[in-house]
């Protein structure tokens, strides 16, 4: 046990000797371990009024005496209590599961003895850059020497090249070098060679993919809600902005703020709004009987804490329901946090995974396309001018042959027209038509009323009329353009009289489908009704005509109202575009033309009105077929424009609305048991934020951001340094409070954190600067007896040797065998996965089909992330249920079968089988071994891989059968240009190597 | 156990391990699954198993949906007498319900659809809608005074296997896991089964979360079994890899590993060695442990005509005492179909048909094994249901009842549980607790101490703080302890 101490353990061992004792770096450790569940913060859990996170508390005159006497030790009540040998007086307590040691309480001591001097935990302290020892190192390897100095110890000596760039090629991009690049690089003797392979992977579009995967893991981003129903949501948009944000280097302060507030930036971009979907990326609860408020306040509580975790590297959930019991954060500190979220109009009601507000993001493809369109929609707009003119002169020539006698029908001008659904809206066309527009319900009542000429009524005329934003050019907006009209009622409204009903008889129609007759519109029954479907789709005009049982003479300001019922089963069969006339023909005839018209006919050319020139202009050039040709296209052109609109991804994004909702402290965090109002606010401990306006999430943004925040600068880099390092230079990164470590180089950590902050938050320029340093370049392989001194490579005298991340061992799969489809973008794919997953989840309600071709090819970040199902391939990954930010190294068999028998790498192998066998026909198992490990086999393994093929081209011969089906899996053709024999043993003599220690671990 | 400490328990068991070990010997498997582990080197888990445990195993029996605790095992012969009143004002005071629940002026008491009657020497109450456990009542403990504080199922599910409402802790099985280590390297030590009735339409989804190892590390995860040929993800050898092939595969690989070792010294390295190995033992223990051809006709039996059928409550009961004897810790098995909101006269028939034989009938295969002394058995759902009614009471076919946590049963029977009685009751119509409540953190700690664990000890630190299952509450229900 002792042989084996911690590098921690190591620094205090070594410290005590040199240096006086530090508050942060060594009591508070122990005082928060031991003494501040009861001491501490929390006034709730305080034990004996005693308080000794503060020197106020500890120093304060109490009854008995003083907690803690500077410079007194024995004085001291604390000592007394900690070397009593009473146990019911000593401390900690006996039934306290920690005890302090021997060393630990000489460590007390000897505190007290100096002085008792107490310090702010050293993350709430602001970032200063500390002093360079040694101008000529690179700072970092200055800082870290000097550290190791201390300990006698150096750097270990430069890695070798093929593993510099392979650990460099994952690290950037989360792929392997290529042959290609390796070679290249090994060519390049320049002492630029590694700034220019630096420089050319930070350039690489993989790297944004690579770094945008942790970020996905913090902002729990998933492509479904989660919760029973798991619904799918469309949040990729979101995804490819964080990868495209990276790749284009936006300075972490922006892309910080954005994310938080962009919506709320002055005049914000599409962009700055889309990026606030990293806060509306958590789960929603859709389970039937969960009660809204407690989903809202719970998504508010979720933006909060990942904010806190991601941001502020503090564990703020432990406030949902007292204050901390370590960090200085009351639960107050917390709901106050939570108020900057607590105002969106989201109310937590329902399982919409696109739960409003939520922004249009159409792809580049699609906006490419509505720009074709929209050009398209000019041009015919230009060419329909043209043709007017060309037409103009032949209008007099056709309203000469209209024939007045046969115009009997009358247009009802609408006066108002409403519908059972509030979504749907009415335009009126000018041949006095009525369009229906905006929302398509299932079923639908039309209410339309109209003032009557006092000309004598006989019968009533219900155009069914097509237009081009109806389905397939018909009438109505259903599956197939056709509709049910279930009823049709009149009514009569005269001043001072009431409502009379206008029975209607002896209806006729132009055409009535099968027993869908347009006596069924007047038969009173909702089950019935006129429809007109004839073939595959409606390709012209309809009409029906109604007799009044009894003919009328209307009077002045008499008014019709007509109820056009649309009650069928049939989904969204209602009318699009229809027209009412009345008739006072003895005679009526669906057959006979329009009244009004030949009325406005009738008048002389020169005493026409506007309107009325426009009315007979237009009606002779939709008689010509050659401008109806053009205006069905151009409705089709303007259909495409509305459609492509409709089906751009909808991104679930932040807006606050207009009245401040109220924030309350809630007992134990629950929903209902408000205690407290608070305001917007952030932790008391960190610098202030204040204003004379209420606060907002802008605030709050740009305070994280301010160069006095001593959080989110230091928090940052720490994460990186794990992505880089496998551990960060503090463990916990997602707490970086009083009960997180010591970091063994504090330095390091801070001069990162000033360095990101002076170079305007250049996240490429961060990474730069270290992987650019001595201290990345290290190799990894060390002697037993450093190992052991520190078996995690805390001190940083070597590089770290750790499993990749199981997202890059798969692309890594396809990478090296030239599977991969380097696509970037675009919504999620769904590559091979045992069947039955998502089905067995949601009991059948889900069912996964695996894509074809491309996308099972794509970056694992690419792939569908079903939050209650995640894909089985990513194992060992963060859940994506709630923010993580933690690395995960763990090696379970389960693991191992992934690797060894998932599709993907079986088909990786045969592949690679195929591409080496390409290149180097006669030893393909040696460039297969270099391609995987970007380096030469040893002779010790080259007869080990030979040794493995020949027991494998044994096997096959032995078992022809079994060829087949090894070449079978997976749905990459099997190549003829191979000996399926030779293709065989060389595929399942790859697979190993694909799985050996050395190609699944980053050294 | 602190981070730290974590890491130095790992190292020393690498190293140890990097000494001993010639070949794949069982001591690296420490790290995998976390074998029997030299636990001394620990001071929180050696501090936290200074009680003798009663129980080695535990197989938990969760009824996911809430089963009527109305209807199975709490007889309330006033409920009866008041079918259709009102619910007295006075059991309702500061209650939630499920936003399912009608308005408060239209809940009416609904009586128990079946007759009780008393059963065995000890003369328990259970339905008849459960003959196979009236049988063994005597081995059984009852308690009727279950209370949680989670209205809606996740939650309540959550809150009932990990302590904590939401999907982020780490559930019993992992804690057991962590705490008490595996009693065999051939298969895990958390297993996870899955089953729902056929044609039941208020299954509740099984997540993920449910076994989740939380904060743990990973290895600790339930590993979940599923139906069928491949019970283990990724279990079988692809088409045209023979068990041969594949043998000569691991030993390419593991001679490449040995290299790497001799040149590098990572002990990492003789830790991929051994998962890969014990990846290939799964790929026999684990079919071998799905195989049931070897069961006798009345062990069969035992289970009822259920057991034939893979992927069936009872099949996966036969397999947890197959997991048991083979040494896996804790078995979790889920069946889901309780959530009888408009379905108490039909659904509720399936679903006691379909658990009620194959529960008692691995009670019995267990003792008849001489297992169920150090075996635990809990069965009981995420809480209980109304005793009033939902729906229209003029309706009987649509009669249901709504979630109900503030009253509700549970039985336990096998390792330190005192057979044959019944702990705690509720009130005259099974409303609320009336005397000796078990809350769900009383239930944790109960069974942590059954298995010589104290809960209070039993401690992981994350994010700066030390987390127990029981979080800061629990207390052990001594009564029930034999």
């Amino acid at each position: 046990m002792i042989r084996i101490l911690t590098t921690l353990q190591l620094a205090l061992v070594l410290a005590c000797q040199a240096e006086s004792i530090g508050f942060n770096s060594h009591i508070r450790p122990l005082l928060s371990d031991h003494c501040f569940a009861c001491h501490g913060f929390d006034p709730a859990a305080r034990e004996a009024d005693l308080r000794l996170d503060t020197p106020e508390g500890a120093f304060a005159n109490r009854k008995d005496g003083h907690g803690i006497v500077p410079g007194n030790p024995e004085k001291s009540l604390i000592w007394k209590r900690i070397i009593s040998t009473d146990p019911d007086d000593v401390m900690p307590p006996a039934d306290h599961h920690l005890k302090l040691d021997k060393a630990e309480k000489k460590l007390i001591h000897q505190w007290i003895q100096e002085g008792a001097k107490y310090e702010e935990h050293w993350t709430f302290i602001p970032v200063k850059k500390p002093s360079i020892s040694d101008p000529d190192l690179h700072p970092i390897d200055s800082l870290v020497t000097d550290k190791l100095k201390s300990l006698d110890r150096k750097l270990s000596p430069s890695a070798k090249k093929e593993t510099l760039i392979r650990r460099l090629s994952f690290d950037l991009r989360g792929l392997p070098p290529t042959p290609e690049e390796l070679t290249a690089f090994q060519n390049d003797t320049s002492p630029q060679a590694w700034d220019t392979l630096v420089d050319t992977f930070l350039a690489d579009p993989a790297f944004g993919e690579r770094f945008a995967w942790p970020w996905l893991d913090a902002a729990r981003y998933a492509d479904s809600n989660g919760f029973q129903g798991d619904r799918e949501r469309t949040m990729w948009p979101w995804r490819d902005w964080v990868v495209e944000a990276i790749n284009k280097n936006l300075p972490y302060d922006d892309f910080t703020v954005w994310q938080i507030a962009g919506d709320l930036l002055p005049n914000p971009t599409h962009e700055q709004i889309l990026a606030t979907g990293f806060l509306r990326n958590h789960a929603i609860n859709g389970e039937g009987g969960s009660i809204p408020e407690e989903n809202r306040v719970n998504y508010v509580f979720d933006m909060a804490e990942t904010v806190g975790t991601v941001w502020m590297g503090l564990t703020f959930n432990c406030c949902r329901c007292h204050d901390h019991k370590y960090d200085p954060l009351s639960q107050k500190d917390y709901y106050s946090l939570t108020a900057f979220f607590n105002q969106t109009p989201v109310n937590g009601g329902g399982g919409d995974p696109q739960t409003k507000p939520v922004i249009p993001v159409p792809s580049k493809q699609s906006l490419a396309q509505e720009k074709d369109l929209s050009a398209q929609v000019r041009k015919t707009k230009a060419e329909l001018k043209t043709l007017e003119t060309t037409l103009a002169p032949g209008q007099a020539d056709w309203e000469k042959k209209q024939n007045p006698a046969k115009a009997e029908w009358s247009p009802l001008v609408a006066k108002s027209l409403t519908a059972t659904d509030k979504g749907l809206k009415f335009q009126t066309l000018p041949d006095q038509s009525s369009l229906v527009t905006g929302s398509n319900p299932n079923k639908v009542s039309f209410n339309f009323t109209a003032p009557l000429s006092e000309d004598p009524i006989t019968a009533l005329r219900l155009d069914a009329l097509r237009h081009p934003s109806m389905t397939k050019g018909g009438i109505a907006r259903s599956d197939s353009g056709n509709f049910v009209l279930t009823e049709i009622e009149a009514y009569l409204i005269r001043k001072g009289e009431q409502k009379k009903r206008l029975t209607l008889e002896r209806p006729s129609a132009t055409f009535e489908q099968g027993s869908l007759k347009v006596t069924n519109a007047i038969d009173g029954s909702p089950h019935t009704g006129w429809a007109i479907l004839n073939g595959k789709s409606v390709d012209r005009d309809h009409a029906a005509l109604f007799h009044l049982t009894h003919p009328f003479q209307p009077t002045a300001e008499d008014e019709i109202e007509v109820i056009l019922k649309h009650d069928s089963q049939h989904k969204h069969h209602f009318l699009g575009r229809f027209k009412l006339s009345t008739s006072s023909s003895k005679s009526p005839s669906l057959e006979t033309g329009d009244r009004s018209l030949r009325d406005t006919l009738a008048i002389p050319v020169e005493k026409r009105t506007p309107a009325q020139r426009t009315r007979i202009t237009s009606t002779y050039l939709n008689d010509q077929p050659a401008y109806q040709k053009l205006t069905t296209k151009l409705s089709s052109f303007e259909k495409q424009i509305s459609d492509l609109k409709k089906s751009a991804p909808r991104v679930m994004v932040m807006a606050d609305q207009k009245d401040r909702r109220k924030t309350y402290i809630l007992a134990v965090g629950s929903y209902e048991a408000r205690g407290e109002e608070v305001e917007a606010a952030t932790p008391n401990i960190l610098p202030p934020l204040t204003s004379d306006k209420p606060l907002t999430r802008l605030d709050l943004a740009r305070w994280l951001v301010a160069p006095n925040n001593p959080l989110t600068s230091r928090v940052t880099v720490n994460r990186l340094w794990q992505e880089l390092f496998g551990i960060g230079l503090i463990k916990s990164p997602e707490d970086l409070g009083v009960q997180s470590e010591i970091p063994v180089h504090p330095a390091l950590l801070d001069w990162l954190a000033a360095d990101f902050m002076e170079t305007s938050w250049d996240f490429k320029k961060l990474i730069k600067t270290i992987v650019t340093s001595q201290v990345y370049q290290q190799s990894s392989t060390v002697d037993s007896l450093t190992r052991e001194r520190d078996p995690e490579n805390r001190l940083l005298a070597r590089a770290p040797r750790y499993r990749l991340p199981s997202w890059m061992i798969r692309d890594q799969a396809l990478a090296l065998s030239d599977l991969l489809v380097r696509d970037l973008g675009g919504s999620p794919v769904k590559p091979y996965q045992p069947p039955g997953l998502w089905s067995e989840a949601t009991f059948g309600k889900k069912k996964y089909t695996p894509g074809t071709g491309n996308d099972l090819r794509r970056r694992s970040i690419y792939t569908f992330w079903r939050r209650i199902a995640a894909p089985p391939m990513i194992f060992d990954n963060a859940k994506r249920e709630n923010c993580e930010v933690r690395g995960y190294h763990t090696n379970s068999p389960l693991h191992a079968l992934a690797t060894l028998n998932d599709p993907h790498y079986l088909e990786a192998a045969r592949s690679l089988a195929y591409r080496s066998h390409q290149i180097n026909p006669t030893s393909p198992l040696e460039t297969a071994f270099q391609i995987i490990t970007s380096r030469k086999p040893t002779t010790e393994e080259s007869k080990i891989i030979t040794s493995m093929h020949d027991k494998s081209r044994t096997h096959f011969e032995q078992n022809p059968d079994h060829i087949q089906k090894l070449l079978a899996t997976g749905e990459l053709p099997i190549s003829e240009k191979i000996n399926h024999l030779t293709q065989a043993a060389l595929t399942s003599t790859i697979l190993p190597l694909l799985n050996t220690d050395e190609t699944l671990t980053k050294e | 156990m602190n981070p730290i400490l974590e890491s130095q328990l790992l190292t020393n068991r690498r190293h140890f391990f990097g000494k001993t070990a010639t070949g794949l010997g069982i001591p690296a498997l420490a790290h995998l699954l976390t074998s029997e582990a030299p636990a001394s080197e620990d001071d929180i888990l050696a501090a936290a198993q200074k009680i003798a445990p009663k129980a080695k195993r535990v197989v938990y029996l969760f009824q996911n949906g809430a089963p009527s605790h109305l209807e199975l095992f709490d007889h309330k012969p006033q409920l009866a007498k008041l079918h259709g009143e009102k619910v007295p004002e006075s059991y309702m005071e500061g209650k939630r319900f499920s936003t399912m629940s009608a308005a408060a002026d239209k809940r009416r008491l609904l009586a128990p659809l079946e007759p009780f009657k008393q059963h065995g020497q000890s003369g328990a109450t259970v339905s008849s809608l459960m003959p196979y456990t009236a049988k063994i009542a005597d081995e059984l403990c009852f308690i009727k005074s279950m209370h949680t504080e989670q209205v809606n199922h996740a939650p309540a599910i959550n809150f009932f296997l990990s302590g904590f409402q939401l999907a982020s802790r780490p559930t019993m099985g992992a804690w057991l896991s962590y705490g008490l280590g595996s009693m065999n390297e051939n298969l895990p030590t958390f297993v996870a089964m899955t089953s729902i009735s056929k044609g039941s339409s208020c299954g509740q989804i099984f997540y993920d979360s449910y076994w989740s190892s939380g904060f743990l590390p990973s290895r600790h995860q339930g590993v979940k079994l599923r139906a069928g040929e491949s019970p283990v993800l990724y279990l079988k050898n692809p088409k045209g890899i023979n068990p041969t092939l594949r043998r000569h595969m691991l030993d390419g690989i593991a001679s490449l590993n040995e290299a790497k070792h001799a040149s590098v010294g990572d002990p990492e390295i003789q830790t991929r060695i051994a998962q890969y190995e014990m990846a290939y033992r799964m790929q026999t223990s684990v079919p071998e442990l799905a195989d049931i051809s070897g069961e006798s006709k009345s062990t069969l039996d035992l289970y009822g005509p259920g057991v034939h059928e893979p992927g069936s409550f009872a099949r996966n009961c036969l397999l947890a005492r197959r997991l048991l004897e083979r040494g896996t810790r804790y078995v979790q098995l889920m069946h889901a179909g309780w959530d009888q909101h408009n379905s108490l006269t039909t659904e509720l028939y399936k679903q006691c048909r379909d658990t009620d034989q194959p529960s008692a009938g691995l009670v019995q295969d267990l003792k008849q094994r001489g297992l169920l002394d150090d075996t635990l058995v809990i069965w009981g759902g995420e809480f209980g249901r109304t005793p009033f009614l939902q729906g229209d009471i003029n309706n009987r076919p649509k009669w249901g009842r709504d979630h109900h946590p503030y009253t509700f049963s549970i039985w336990m029977a096998g390792g330190g549980i005192k057979p044959g009685m019944t702990y705690g009751e509720s009130d005259d119509i099974g409303f609320n607790v009336a005397k000796d409540p078990v809350h769900v953190h009383d239930f944790h700690a109960t069974l942590l101490h059954l298995l010589g664990v104290d809960h209070e000890k039993l401690t992981y630190k994350f994010q700066g703080r030390h987390y127990r299952l029981t979080d800061v509450h629990g207390h052990i229900v001594k009564p029930i302890l034999a």
